[in-house]
């Protein structure tokens, strides 16, 4: 598994270096009326990525994804496939395939027919036909379910009728829509396991769409966060996450305690900033003009909280009131009223199982917090 | 038992209620199917057993104009009298059997014509934006608003020498002669399909609603163009559609005594026309109900097909 895992960066980063992307999105704007669902996007992918368009409803996700399988026509822009310009070719001439949210599996055809159908369409001979069929049965663990409608499947399985269809043809591109979208939660963390296995073992270029952040970060080999039909960022889980651009980034993958601050100095290797907290120093470079407006932000599982004010010693320590606690078990999520007035999230890891069903802190104590400066993410509006 | 929520004397009362409520809704099950069950009975089965038994009387110059099936004398069967001249009669007449023939062979061209022209009416009204729909259905029903008779008689001012159509087309010169198109078998199409069209486009429409779009995508995805992916996927999907309005055309137009009487004049046979022929003209009560069951007969077959269709579809969901 560890070996797999370091194969799939490798790969991934050999497909980074390749010269030729696979997938070239140049420009493409898609208006519906007065309405800008997808804004000026250009995008780069390589072949072998796993590629998440990870956004809000409405964000302008499915619509993109729409374009490259070729139903929807973009009001202007170039998508290239290998570099062959796509514009005007039909769904039917283009060498993607997608998985629908819904799976749109066919109702009237067996599980068998199903992932047969597009092979058929290219006149491929019966007998390949059925080994082939059979290899994508395999490979979905569905031996035996050949004969069975869609509608005798549940939920899971359908999921998996309907990656075997996509997948049975060997598109260059595969194209998914919320593949996951309609499984429950503890189906859908296999199935995330399960989808990037089968994604190594074909070699396919998956672009997945989804509004489930966990599902982008625990698939992808880079992310492009989507708002208002535009990329905001684009790079991989873990520049997503812990160096987010700006605050819609750090606040939509996962949570952020953000605070305005001013710039008061800037060297060529440092950055000062003043907050409500005090001075921060941030050992970066920055354009920033002295006196702009910034935004710092710090994740709530990147303080710590203490009940003793010297136990530690870091960057930063500062001091208020638990006001709430939320429990979730593996952790605990503490809301703390700063002596400034500031309300602040803080995650702990519950190592210790508490006595008397008491938590480690409880509400009304006194705590003090303190994180590093390393951790404290620039952020732009 | 002690640790329940309810004390122990209200729990039995509580279930009591329920049973009782549970019974009344039992019944009401039982009321629902039985009425429509007597209503048959009572409108469909008795009626169809007095045509069935008035066939198997003979002619009498008597009111009503049959024989009657049991001889009563002193509250004891004399005699019981089945005759079977009259289905013997209509199979060795070959006037009768070229009749059903004709019936039968104007209703299915009848019904393919409506299939042809229903299935895109639908689809088209399937497709279109909510507002415009609503309006192409209202459209579609529109035409009931008026009397069936009326708008038959209508059809007899359009196609007729001197008719609407053949004026037209004489003034923008296109022909010198009237065309006959009145009583014709032409007509007699032309009647059907007009009138029982909406019969084929409502069923067709209620069964494309409910198709999901993103199946035609997910087709067109794996490779399949348009004409494909209708034989494919949109046809089959839609057969019970095509089966439910083909038989609401079919079955009627088989029997259809009205436009092959005044569209078709005396130039179209249908079974209808012969059977109101026999009954009001002929006053041969047993010869005409005769008549009616072997049409009967014909028509219960389809119906039996697509009660066959109807039960795998079922089954299969």
């Amino acid at each position: 598994m560890v070996s797999q895992s370091n194969d799939r960066a490798d790969t991934a980063k050999n497909a980074l270096n390749d010269e030729k992307p696979l997938l070239q999105i140049r420009n493409v704007t898609k208006k519906f009326g007065d309405f800008t669902a997808v804004n000026n996007v250009d995008l780069d992918i390589h072949s072998g990525e796993l590629f998440c368009l990870l956004g809000g409803s409405g964000c302008g996700k499915s619509t993109l994804l729409r374009m490259l399988a070729g139903f929807e026509t973009p009001t202007s822009g170039q998508i290239l496939i290998e570099s062959k310009d796509m514009s005007g070719v039909p769904p039917y001439q283009r060498p993607t395939n997608m998985m629908f949210q819904s799976y749109a599996l066919f109702p009237h055809m067996s599980v068998e027919k199903n992932i047969a159908f597009g092979l058929q369409q290219d006149g491929i001979n019966r007998s390949e036909i059925k080994d082939r069929t059979q290899n994508m049965l395999k490979l979905v663990e569905l031996q035996g379910y050949e004969k069975r409608r869609p509608g005798q499947l549940s939920g899971g399985q359908r999921q998996r009728v309907a990656l075997a269809r996509a997948l049975v043809k060997e598109p260059k591109l595969l194209l998914l829509d919320e593949p996951l979208g309609a499984l429950d939660k503890k189906l859908r963390e296999q199935t995330q396991f399960e989808l990037m296995n089968i994604q190594y073992k074909v070699g396919v270029t998956f672009v997945v769409v989804t509004h489930d952040q966990e599902e982008a970060m625990v698939l992808s080999d880079r992310i492009a966060v989507m708002d208002k039909g535009a990329f905001i960022q684009i790079g991989s889980p873990t520049e997503i996450y812990e160096f987010p651009k700006n605050r819609f980034v750090a606040n939509f993958i996962g949570s952020a305690n953000i605070f305005e601050g001013r710039v008061i100095e800037n060297t060529s290797k440092s950055l000062k900033i003043t907050t409500d907290l005090g001075e921060v120093e941030l050992k970066q470079s920055s354009t920033l003009t002295v006196g702009s407006t910034v935004y710092l932000g710090i994740r709530p599982e990147k303080i710590s909280i203490d009940k003793d004010a010297s136990s530690k010693k870091q960057d930063f320590t500062t001091s208020g009131v638990v006001e709430d606690i939320g429990y979730l078990g593996n952790t605990s999520r503490y809301k703390v009223r700063l002596d400034q007035g500031t309300l602040v999230d803080v995650t702990a890891q519950n190592h210790l199982r508490p006595q008397n069903r008491s938590h480690a802190f409880s509400w009304e104590e006194n705590v003090s917090l303190h994180w590093d400066a390393s951790n404290v993410m620039l952020l732009t509006s | 038992m002690n640790d329940s929520a309810f004390p122990s004397d209200l729990a039995p009362k509580a279930l009591a209620n329920t049973s009782v409520l549970d019974r009344l809704q039992e019944r009401w099950k039982t009321i629902v199917i039985v009425l429509p069950f007597v209503w048959l009975l009572v409108f469909f089965l008795a009626p169809f057993f007095i045509v069935a038994k008035i066939s198997l009387a003979e002619l009498e110059i008597s009111s009503p104009p049959f024989t009657a099936m049991i001889e009563w004398v002193d509250g004891t069967i004399v005699t019981i009298r089945l005759v079977f001249d009259n289905f013997i009669y209509i199979f060795e007449d070959p006037l009768y059997s070229k009749t059903y023939l004709n019936s039968i062979k104007i209703a299915f061209i009848s019904t393919l014509l409506a299939l042809l022209l229903g299935y895109p009416i639908s689809y088209g009204i399937v497709r279109s934006n909510p507002v415009t729909k609503q309006l192409l259905l209202f459209a579609i029903i529109l035409p009931f608003w008026t009397s069936f008779l009326l708008r038959v008689y209508a059809w007899m001012g359009l196609l007729a020498d001197q008719g609407t159509i053949n004026n037209l087309l004489i003034s923008l010169g296109l022909i010198e002669t009237p065309l006959r198109m009145l009583y014709t078998e032409f007509a007699v199409y032309v009647g059907i399909v007009y009138t029982y069209l909406p019969f084929m486009i409502l069923p067709l429409y209620a069964n494309m609603e409910k198709l999901d779009v993103t199946l035609n995508e997910a087709a067109a995805d794996l490779g399949s163009g348009p004409i494909n992916t209708f034989f494919k996927i949109t046809l089959p999907l839609t057969m019970p559609g095509v089966i439910a309005g083909a038989l609401l055309v079919f079955i009627p137009a088989t029997g259809e005594y009205v436009i092959p009487d005044l569209l078709g004049g005396g130039n179209v046979q249908m079974i209808g026309r012969q059977l109101y022929n026999e009954f009001a003209r002929n006053i041969d009560w047993p010869v005409a109900a005769a008549v009616a069951i072997v049409l009967l007969l014909i028509l219960v077959l389809p119906m039996a097909i697509y009660q066959y269709y109807q039960g795998r579809a079922a089954e299969r969901i």
